[in-house]
């Protein structure tokens, strides 16, 4: 890629910020070249970001309907899936599902529920009872 | 509360870890690139690990695993890093406040998503990334060259201490690590030679299919093979590929660009015009993998007249490129 074909298509998800790509210059030789984003690479991570956002969305509308508990709430909010949620808590896949679920959730102890408060870094009022902007 | 400003060189990088090592090494007085850094540790590859996965999708990777940077840039170089981790976080940020106050830099591995001057389509949890703290204002914020930034930052405490004990796989655990003086006088030739070997011996991949040429025909065929999923799947699969590529520091190309750049300065400093000559082969093959992203990309976009066939075709004319170069650096490296 050559120095004046370095992209800068200011994608949105960059914030304002620039990163640093390396590409030649006219003499031939490689430079740092600061680029305000790349239309292809801007796609894809709104792509993602979408993705969980939707995965929110529909958390929180089962959270507030009472199907699932604040874990399967805070899981997306805080962009943790099954497996690296597993690895932070110390928990295994399963349990984490069964505590998905309210009645399991409801039953579970201070002492386990402080494992998610501290990987989440929110107080245990705030996981029992999330407040949900709307 | 006294303030603490130990003198540093600020320069911004494409990745944190090679980011960090040149600013460490330049803030002490030895003047070494980001690509020279990255060069040298022989840190380019290529990984495809399908049963390894990433927010459920498969880890892709374009370099060495965290850490290799930092500990073979240094021990070519003959220089001591010495680093702690933690089990308590308050003796961590402790011991931070102790080496900032003795005038170090330090060097942490901390996660992305405390991080809160970090944009916030850019947060996600990830644990290995890299940082250099230089000092402390009064308020009692840490001030930060986060490499991947333009300008220096600042963090509060709070916030740090988070971020540097995250759990999670590839968990910091509070990680600090600090550089003695590097030596001036280092032979660079001999260095680069070998870590350029280490690189091309890599490229064919090993054994198993998931490392280095044989790893990008293995994504090849999983890509032919997403025509049994929904578009839907095969856009996330083929997103996430493109965003391990261009999205996380690589500096373009997945590292391909800071490659070539590693050895059109390593031509210049060996007067070796044939390095010159590879360094823009690693352009094309560069060029190539921006080429197959778009094409990942317009798949994604739903245009008709781009099929999976077509998306992995592409990556396949990478893989016959990159071992062409594979032979071209190796006979080079014997040379």
């Amino acid at each position: 890629m050559k120095k004046d074909e370095v992209p800068q298509d200011g994608c949105k998800t960059y914030s304002g910020h620039k990163k640093l790509i390396y590409a030649v210059g006219e003499e031939g030789h490689y430079e740092g070249v600061k680029s305000s984003g790349w239309e292809v690479e801007g796609f894809a991570t709104e792509m993602a970001v979408s993705a969980l956002d939707s995965q929110l969305e529909q958390a929180k509308a089962e959270y507030i309907k009472g199907d699932v508990s604040p874990i399967a709430y805070y899981i997306p909010l805080f962009r943790f899936d099954l497996m690296s949620l597993a690895h932070a808590t110390g928990f295994f896949q399963w349990q984490i599902k069964r505590h998905m679920t309210c009645d399991i959730f409801n039953k579970l102890s201070d002492k386990k529920l402080q494992k998610y408060s501290d990987v989440f870094n929110i107080s245990l009022t705030e996981l029992k009872k999330p407040e949900i902007e709307s | 509360m006294n303030a603490i400003e130990n003198p540093i060189v600020h320069r911004q990088s494409s990745h944190c870890e090679s980011g960090v090592v040149a600013n460490m090494l330049n803030s002490q007085g030895f003047e070494l690139s980001e690509p020279m850094v990255f060069g040298l540790s022989a840190a380019l590859t290529f990984v495809y690990l399908p049963m390894v996965k990433v927010g459920g999708l498969p880890l892709i990777a374009y370099r060495m695993p965290p850490k290799s940077i930092i500990s073979s840039v240094c021990k070519k170089l003959g220089v001591k890093v010495t680093s702690q981790k933690f089990k308590n976080e308050d003796e961590g940020m402790a011991a931070l406040d102790k080496a900032l106050s003795e005038g170090k830099l330090v060097g942490l591995q901390t996660s992305v998503y405390w991080l809160p001057y970090f944009p916030e389509d850019m947060r996600f949890q990830f644990n290995a990334h890299n940082l250099m703290v230089y000092g402390k204002n009064e308020q009692g914020d840490y001030l930060i060259s986060d490499p991947v930034f333009e300008n220096v930052v600042t963090c509060t405490a709070e916030s740090l201490k988070q971020a540097r004990f995250a759990k999670g796989m590839l968990a910091a655990k509070g990680l600090m690590y600090v550089m003695d003086k590097p030596e001036m006088q280092v032979e660079l030739e001999e260095q680069i030679k070998k870590s350029i070997k280490k690189t091309a011996k890599m490229m064919s991949g090993l054994v198993l299919p998931f490392f280095g040429i044989k790893g990008i025909n293995h994504l090849a065929k999983k890509i032919d093979k997403l025509e049994k999923v929904s578009e839907q799947e095969a856009g996330m699969f083929l997103s996430n590929i493109v965003r391990m590529q261009e999205e996380i520091g690589t500096g373009g190309a997945g590292f391909r660009f800071m490659y070539a750049s590693f050895l059109d300065e390593a031509s210049q400093l060996l007067n070796d015009s044939s390095l010159h000559e590879i360094s823009q082969y690693t352009t094309e093959v560069g060029d190539l993998w921006r080429e197959f992203a778009m094409q990942a990309v317009l798949y994604c976009k739903k245009r008709k007249n781009v099929s999976l066939k077509d998306v992995s075709n592409s990556l396949r004319v990478c893989a016959e490129r990159e071992t062409i170069l594979r032979s071209k650096l190796l006979s080079w490296s014997k040379g």
